[in-house]
């Protein structure tokens, strides 16, 4: 029973940095109805990044956030721009093509600075942990939820209590609509991706503390983050959320009762039974066509 | 009568092209340059394996030159990315051998990629020395033209560790075992036949668990493990689950009398740079260890370090497992006087071959035959040394190990 309680707590914990990544991967969906295959790429290099910081001049991966993160922000601007916004129709099929390439483009450039040795960042809370009862808990565990607990509630505030959040909402439920109101789609499109970038960034923090990673480490990533947000209801930030919690949770349950075997298969069995009652989802919105 | 006309031509053109396949390999012209081709995993989950193996294979490369070449032919080593991709290997192999007419081909990392390249290769007619395909599945092909270069087969690499446990005082020795491994043919058969070898002769299994290869979050199943509160662990892994369970088990403050890890700790700082002074005691299977006096070593390791930088202890065993597919290849070709490949599979079936892992010789199938096994090596005092059998040991085994630092 303590094991069950001790996987649940830890689903729990991992599934909110998994939600933290991708939550950037929904927004990005839910603003420009593009499917953003390069974002696991995106967490590595993000990690990468914070590596580098850890490395050469010693700066605690979380503190390193203050850098990363806008940097990423910026860089998520220009591609955006760049690669994305020249997508004028077909967007969802053309955008698994180049995000596709992107993600194959950021793993041999990350593969020719940094080889495809494994490299972790480390730091004493990564082992170092405190008693739950019968079990001990990480601290890195607990700061990577605190971390996805703040950087989601400013995303989940900007987006309901400001002006520019409005727009993104508009934009999300309709696009046509929101440019006849006046909004700058394009502008909102790319200002997205970079903050979806810069979740990603801290996602990939807290992924490169927790795992030993190298430049292909996003195709196992990637994966798992597409299969959250489906569940959870493409574009919906809130369904992210939940899915995340409930994707680590039956996993982790699972394979530590059965198997790790069956870890995947339980969750896609409940995947397919939600979608069966809301083939939108969670929490998605049903889209209709209009011709 | 045309529709059976073209029939006819394309099925003879079939039969040509399949009996074509078999007779590809051609002696090159004595003194001319020659290549050899290698399919090596540059990407996917092999990715930090495959430049180990290049490493390795280069400096033979270089040193086979220095001494005027194979046979008299300069070598060039040909690369090819797999992306660690089952279905890449074959078509690398085929590539290399059909259209870029390499004169000979060395194998690439993993039993999960052996096995298809090996029976591609075997089809074309080429001789296969390979350094790390060595599972049972890979022998259970029958392949005659294939050659696992390493100490003993994959599914024995734990025998070593089993003797181990058990030569120690009985009430010494681990009472229970948890054991956890990827669903991998180089990971699984080893742990298997650690568990059959170790419940024969008493010692109880708590906990068994076999995982995906493509897992990235190993915690729960750490979790699992440490829970069993087992005297010894025995893992089938990689490096990253190799890392991963030793981090949770140190936050779980749980400290068995002893651990072995199948991959990982011999991986030299790119294990040892994750975990630092919490290596010590840790235990993985070895038939190569970078102070061994075997043929050659003292040289492939000062060469090594000349050309690669690091210290002896951040040498993978992937690198000297490579090296030793140059060696076997080059005495061959001296003994036969010929790099023909049917040749070469002749002559590698007979007689004793000498490598920087210890003598080898091969079974019909390419099984290894008559070498010196694989040994146990532990992290001691921040480098891994053999422990055991006693016969090579160069310190005695740390039992139980230290707690966690």
């Amino acid at each position: 029973m303590t094991l069950i309680l001790e996987a649940a707590v830890l689903g729990v914990l991992t599934g909110g940095v998994y939600a933290l990544m991708a939550s950037g991967l929904t927004l990005i969906f839910g603003v420009m109805r593009i499917i953003n295959v390069g974002h696991g790429a995106l967490v590595i290099l993000g990690a990468y990044l914070s590596f580098v910081l850890w490395r050469n001049m010693g700066v605690d991966p979380f503190v390193s956030l203050i850098v990363t993160m806008p940097v990423m922000f910026i860089l998520g601007v220009i591609l955006q721009i760049v690669f994305v916004r020249p997508l004028k129709t077909d967007r969802e099929a053309l955008s698994v093509l180049v995000t596709y390439a992107l993600a194959l483009g950021i793993e041999g450039l990350l593969g020719y600075f940094f080889t495809s040795n494994y490299v972790q960042i480390t730091a004493w809370y990564d082992t170092a942990s405190f008693p739950v009862g019968d079990f001990h808990i990480t601290y890195v565990y607990v700061y990577g939820f605190l971390l996805c607990l703040a950087i989601l509630g400013a995303i989940f505030l900007m987006l309901y209590r400001t002006t520019f959040g409005a727009a993104i909402r508009a934009t999300m439920l309709n696009r046509t609509a929101a440019q006849l109101v006046g909004i700058d789609v394009d502008r909102v499109s790319a200002v997205t991706f970079g903050i979806g970038m810069a979740t990603a960034a801290a996602g990939g923090v807290v992924f490169g503390i927790t795992n030993a990673f190298n430049p292909g480490s996003h195709y196992d990533l990637i994966s798992r983050l597409l299969t959250i947000i489906v569940l959870g209801g493409l574009g919906s930030l809130r369904g992210a959320v939940i899915a995340a919690l409930v994707m680590l949770v039956i996993q982790d349950i699972t394979a530590v009762v059965i198997s790790p075997v069956w870890a995947a298969f339980v969750f896609f069995v409940v995947l397919v039974a939600v979608l069966l009652f809301r083939p939108q989802g969670l929490f998605g919105i049903t889209v209709r066509d209009r011709v | 009568m045309r529709r059976a006309l073209i029939a006819t031509v394309a099925g003879a053109g079939l039969a040509l092209t399949a009996c074509g396949a078999g007779t590809a390999t051609a002696t090159p012209t004595p003194g001319a340059p020659i290549t050899i081709g290698v399919s090596v995993s540059l990407t996917g989950d092999f990715s930090s394996d495959g430049p180990a193996l290049e490493k390795g294979y280069d400096l033979w490369a270089e040193d086979v030159n220095k001494k005027g070449g194979l046979l008299g032919h300069q070598v060039t080593m040909k690369y090819v990315d797999d992306t660690s991709s089952t279905q890449q290997v074959v078509t690398n192999y085929q590539n290399l051998i059909s259209s870029e007419k390499v004169a000979l081909v060395f194998g690439p990392y993993s039993s999960l990629l052996t096995k298809p390249a090996a029976t591609v290769v075997d089809r074309l007619g080429y001789a296969f020395p390979e350094p790390a395909g060595g599972a049972p599945s890979v022998f259970a092909l029958g392949l005659h033209s294939l050659f696992f270069v390493q100490p003993a087969a994959i599914e024995d690499n734990l025998v070593s560790y089993t003797n181990w446990v058990l030569s120690l005082p009985a009430d010494q020795r681990p009472k229970t075992v948890a054991y956890a491994t990827e669903d991998d043919p180089f990971t699984q058969p080893q742990i298997d036949k650690a568990k059959k070898l170790l419940e024969a002769a008493g010692i109880q299994t708590v906990s068994y668990k076999v995982y995906p290869a493509e897992t990235t979050d190993f915690t729960p199943l750490a979790l699992k493990v440490a829970s069993s509160h087992a005297d010894a662990v025995i893992l089938g892994t990689q490096v990253p689950d190799a890392i991963a369970f030793v981090k949770t088990f140190i936050s779980q403050h749980y400290n068995p009398k002893t651990i072995i890890e199948t991959a990982g700790p011999d991986q030299g700082s790119q294990y040892s740079d994750k975990l630092g002074a919490n290596t010590e005691g840790i235990m993985v299977p070895a038939g190569w260890t970078s102070g061994s006096q075997a043929y050659g070593n003292p040289t492939f390791v000062a060469e090594y370090i000349a050309k690669y930088g690091g210290t002896a202890a951040d040498m993978s065993a992937d690198s000297a497992e490579a090296y030793s597919v140059g060696q076997v290849v080059e005495q061959a070709a001296t003994k036969a006087n010929s790099i023909d490949n049917q040749k070469l599979i002749d002559t590698l079936h007979t007689g004793t071959y000498q490598t920087v892992q210890g003598p080898m010789g091969w079974d019909s199938v390419g099984k290894p035959q008559g070498g010196v096994g694989v040994f146990v090596e532990q992290w001691q005092n921040g480098s891994a040394v053999f422990v055991y059998p006693p016969s090579v040991a160069a310190a005695q085994p740390e039992y139980p190990k230290h707690d966690w630092q």
